[in-house]
């Protein structure tokens, strides 16, 4: 069993907060993402699970057990890193057998673990190589190897993929998530990739700021994000904003641009007029002839199966039109466009907090 | 070899030589000449007895006079041919000379003597190779000595030094510290410091601890340079954190990343150190001067050094352990010397 817990963690440097107070509960064999743009906490918030960065307050515990005050190595955690931090001295064999040695594994079960290891990670061949004569990917391949190895209780993954191509980091995702189901273990993976968060997790935890946005399943963070942030990064492309009043009686809300469009009758709070945010998918925005809102098209991206429109409201709001199959459109062109009235997310202006009610 | 070759006979005119050609190869063959003339001529003279040494004008090639066995004599002697004279074209042997004369004889005939100006003499000479200059060193003085007190300070010095400068170089390269970037300062600070403003106090701190006359107050004293924990400093910092992280997940202590992780990965600088480290001691005078004062327990530069007195100097002894003392140091550089491009050039990090 290893549950990792996280109680009112924060960190500072000097007198700037990084994390701010994170609350996180990762139940045994769960596959949790940290997700968020740069700079949000979510490296730092990794390195202090694992024990490498001090934590300013609050407790980090794994297995209902307190580790704050343990050293990183005895966490029995292990580390995949951003640059793989493979010895670049020693051989791959090396490599994996280094962490063992140094917790005194006899020999006949260090080549008996690096034979196990490597075949399952398809690098029994390469393990005489160097880091240097191997490639992005099988560099990657002996850095997840060097934490399966140890067998520890928790794998940290701090942004992986990153340095690998697109093609490769596809392939390698599945191989995580492959690994992960055959292993069983708690894994931790820190990514600014929501692709990557919404295929590998089984819980998101987006970050910003320092800041727990919010923590779930994915699909319950693409279907109710819990504010404007994690609705916006959730989501590929982005999900359409616009800013409007809810009007007198309301049954519909009015935008900055004077146009209106109906709202759903239940499953948000909201009183008239209450300046609210609409947010919508743009695979729920449809061409209309006739439609509620205007816009005029800025750019069309015709990908065969599907397309995308990019075009701006009267207020030079920014909209995503996503459609499938071809269309034809013209740049400059005013189209009219109508929103599923049951697929919008509705937001406070103000506070950016959801008005959903469950 | 023949890659060799076509780089020693490059040249920018294809066909006949561009004037860059004559200039280039000019150039280089004054290079030549200005770094090997000293070498050599040191090492021809190292060969040459007193008399030539004294000699003037000088001569490039060693000579010793050829001599002759005469009946009659124990010793041979001193061979001239006459170039003068009755006896014009013979060869003689000289068993007198005083006042411009020289009393010779001819070697078929010992019972005779002759008495010649010294002009109508002239010396037969071939070219020859004083060895004894080299094994006078081992029998008159004691050579393996100094030199067993020369490899030992400059091999424990340096084996010291490396230690304590990697060491510090680690410390202050990968340890977030209050005071850190003082230390530095004040390491690099020493360097303004020269070492003759600290010669006294030290010399006073080394007597106090009872290193005076031993080659450990030699060693010490040099096992902390503030030049070798900078550079190894400067290269400690191109390696990444996250291997050292990597290290610790792996449960390593913190002298075992020292060891199995630092020390390999900064071995180009390490070597570069070494070199340097080497020469330094190898060559040091002035502070052995001062501690050491027991002839047992000189240096080669010491004993160098003891070799020109007040009114005279031991040419032959001098010129020849000087080419010993240069043969060990040479070997090194050749050795490593690649070493210094390699590790100074990634100093700077990639």
């Amino acid at each position: 069993m290893a549950r990792v817990e996280l109680k009112q963690v924060k960190k500072s440097y000097g007198s700037v907060e990084v994390i701010k107070g994170i609350d996180l509960d990762i139940q045994h064999g769960e596959f949790c993402v940290f997700v968020g743009p740069s700079g949000c906490g979510k490296s730092t918030l990794l390195r202090m699970i694992s024990g490498l960065e001090p934590i300013s307050d609050g407790d980090v515990a794994i297995d209902n057990e307190v580790v704050n005050d343990i050293a990183a190595a005895d966490r029995g955690l292990a580390m995949v890193f951003q640059s793989y931090a493979l010895y670049p001295h020693m051989s791959v064999r090396q490599n994996l057998s280094f962490g063992l040695e140094n917790i005194g594994t006899s020999k006949a079960e260090i080549a008996e673990k690096i034979g196990q290891v490597s075949k399952m990670l398809q690098i029994d061949m390469l393990l005489d190589r160097k880091p240097k004569d191997l490639s992005g990917g099988q560099r990657q391949r002996v850095a997840i190897g060097r934490a399966v190895v140890r067998e520890p209780r928790v794998f940290l993954f701090d942004e992986p993929l990153s340095n690998l191509d697109a093609e490769l980091r596809v392939d390698m995702r599945g191989e995580i998530t492959a690994l992960h189901r055959r292993l069983g273990n708690t894994m931790i993976y820190v990514t600014h990739d929501q692709v990557e968060a919404m295929t590998m997790a089984d819980k998101i935890a987006v970050l910003r700021l320092g800041e727990l946005e919010q923590f779930g399943r994915p699909l319950d963070l693409y279907n109710r994000p819990r504010n404007i942030f994690v609705a916006g990064f959730i989501g590929s492309p982005k999900m359409n904003f616009i800013k409007g009043t809810v009007a007198e009686g309301g049954a519909s809300i009015t935008f900055d641009t004077g146009e209106t469009m109906a709202l759903p009758q239940s499953g948000f709070d909201y009183q008239p007029g209450q300046k609210v945010t609409l947010g919508i998918r743009p695979n729920h925005v449809s061409l209309v002839e006739g439609g509620s809102v205007s816009m005029s098209v800025k750019s069309v991206e015709q990908l065969g199966g599907e397309s995308y429109i990019y075009g701006a409201l009267k207020d030079g709001t920014l909209l995503t039109v996503h459609l499938s199959g071809q269309i034809s459109a013209e740049i400059g062109e005013v189209l009219t466009i109508e929103g599923d009235a049951d697929e919008v997310h509705l937001f406070d202006t103000e506070s950016g907090l959801s008005l959903r009610h469950d | 070899m023949a890659r060799v070759l076509s780089f020693l006979t490059a040249t920018r005119g294809k066909g006949r030589l561009h004037w860059t050609d004559w200039v280039s190869y000019a150039y280089l063959i004054f290079g030549i000449f200005l770094m090997f003339g000293p070498v050599v001529w040191l090492v021809l003279s190292s060969f040459k007895s007193a008399n030539e040494l004294d000699r003037f004008p000088p001569r490039f090639l060693p000579y010793a006079q050829e001599t002759v066995e005469v009946d009659g004599f124990d010793d041979p002697l001193l061979a001239f041919t006459v170039v003068d004279g009755e006896l014009e074209g013979e060869i003689v042997g000289q068993t007198r000379r005083a006042a411009g004369r020289a009393e010779v004889i001819v070697p078929s005939n010992p019972d005779e003597r002759f008495r010649l100006t010294v002009d109508q003499i002239e010396p037969i000479e071939r070219v020859a190779f004083a060895t004894e200059n080299y094994s006078q060193l081992f029998e008159r003085f004691n050579f393996l000595k100094f030199f067993w007190n020369s490899t030992f300070i400059t091999v424990t010095a340096t084996l010291l030094m490396l230690l304590v400068n990697s060491m510090a170089a680690f410390a202050l390269s990968k340890y977030e510290f209050r005071g850190r970037t003082s230390v530095l300062l004040i390491v690099i600070g020493t360097l303004m410091i020269p070492q003759t403003v600290v010669l006294v106090p030290l010399f006073l701190i080394v007597t106090e601890l009872g290193m005076f006359n031993s080659l450990w107050g030699v060693i010490i004293p040099g096992a902390a340079t503030p030049t070798g924990v900078f550079l190894l400093r400067q290269y400690m910092i191109t390696i990444p954190d996250e291997i050292l992280d990597a290290a610790r997940m792996d449960k390593a202590s913190e002298w075992k990343i020292f060891w199995r992780i630092i020390i390999p990965l900064s071995a180009p600088a390490i070597a570069v150190l070494a070199i340097l480290a080497i020469m330094w001691r190898w060559n040091d005078f002035l502070w052995p001067l001062i501690v050491l004062t027991r002839t047992e327990n000189f240096t080669l530069q010491l004993a160098l050094n003891s070799f020109q007195g007040e009114l005279q100097t031991d040419w032959p002894s001098l010129l020849a352990m000087t080419v010993l003392t240069l043969l060990p140091i040479a070997a090194v550089f050749m050795f490593l010397q690649k070493y210094i491009a390699t590790g100074i050039a990634s100093t700077g990090g990639k």
